[in-house]
């Protein structure tokens, strides 16, 4: 924190920052809300209880990861390979940890334990767009705004899915809902060729390798797909970047 | 899936995704990281994504299922179409959903 620049208006500047975070995260939550909701249904008609479903968007609060675990819970996998499964979705997560490092290392531990714990995917986005703007004395502040205000929609729209969910009578295709909505979450991600690539190879060799235990039929593909993707990245860049590579 | 298998994937899942987003702001200075781990990171979505999906449209009990009486092969189709030319994630859903919900009454 700064609390000696800040003691001559201890609130407004702080206030103001957190209040355009929030703002900025509005926009993002007109994609995030139908998730949240689709995720709580989804966790209780695959039989996780009400509690239980509320605790993975509190706790873990990672989209991706947590309707992974859902499918893998559906699907009998132990909690080992689980819990494997969802630290290698979320490594992503490394690389918003380590961009925006240096724009915290000054503050308190409790400033960092409590932006950590709202790094996702949308926050990295808003906040990393804020710090690029500059004049960051009170940017943590719009961080945070940011982080939360996101935590909070996941939490209430988690909360409206599960309702929605229990009203739902079991065995109606909505295990057809998980695989349509990775669908919609890996169409974003297919932006070049060798994003491409990393996609048709983890699908090929998922296909191969699906009879393999403890579910490790998606893991391993994934493992050759990113290995595969990183392949094609460096011929491409060899052949003098005429894919344009957004990285 | 009993309760207690639950709260550790819960807590598990808790500790190393907070284990990951501290990494940087409190353990690792950030030059740290490989190039190659690095560039690597954003292959993860895209090749997780696809080892869930493929298996199941494809496959049904363990083995492969090419053909127009696939409903789940069909409506994902159809659903990636209509993402791939609206960008919009709900109405891939909703398109993919109705269709799977209409082949299966029909």
């Amino acid at each position: 924190m700064s609390p000696s620049s800040s003691e001559a208006d201890p609130f407004s500047q702080p206030g103001i920052e957190f209040l355009r975070g929030a703002r900025d995260q509005l926009p993002i939550l007109l994609g995030v809300v139908p998730f949240g909701v689709i995720f709580g249904a989804l966790a209780v008609s695959a039989g996780i209880p009400a509690l239980e479903a509320q605790s993975f968007s509190l706790f873990i609060f990672a989209g991706s990861a947590q309707f992974i675990a859902v499918s893998l819970i559906a699907g009998a996998a132990s909690p080992f390979l689980i819990i494997l499964t969802i630290l290698v979705v979320n490594l992503r997560h490394l690389l918003y940890s380590a961009s925006l490092a240096p724009h915290v290392y000054h503050l308190s531990n409790l400033w960092k334990i409590s932006l950590s714990w709202l790094l996702t995917d949308e926050a990295y986005v808003v906040a990393s767009a804020r710090y690029r703007k500059g004049s960051p004395e009170f940017a943590h502040w719009y961080f945070l705004g940011t982080g939360l205000t996101l935590w909070a929609a996941w939490q209430l729209s988690t909360t409206l899915g599960i309702a929605l969910g229990a009203l739902i009578p079991p065995g109606i295709g909505l295990d057809f809902a998980l695989p349509i909505t990775f669908l919609a979450l890996i169409l974003p991600a297919l932006t070049d060729r060798p994003t491409w690539a990393a996609a048709c190879a983890a699908g090929a060799f998922s296909l191969l390798l699906a009879n393999l235990p403890f579910k490790l039929g998606l893991l391993i593909p994934a493992v050759l797909g990113i290995g595969v993707g990183l392949a094609v990245e460096m011929r491409s860049a060899k052949e003098g970047h005429a894919n344009g590579d957004p990285v | 899936m009993n309760r207690a298998e639950l709260w550790m994937i819960i807590l598990g899942g808790m500790a190393v995704t907070y284990l990951i987003r501290l990494s940087f702001f409190f353990f690792i200075p950030p030059d740290r990281l490989p190039e190659w781990f690095r560039r690597g990171l954003r292959y993860i979505p895209p090749a997780v994504l696809a080892a869930l999906i493929v298996p199941d449209l494809l496959l049904l009990d363990g083995t492969l299922h090419l053909s127009f009486a696939n409903h789940r092969l069909v409506a994902g189709s159809i659903a990636a179409l209509v993402g791939w030319r609206t960008g919009n994630t709900w109405l891939t859903i909703v398109s993919g959903l109705l269709t799977f919900g209409l082949l299966t009454l029909l």
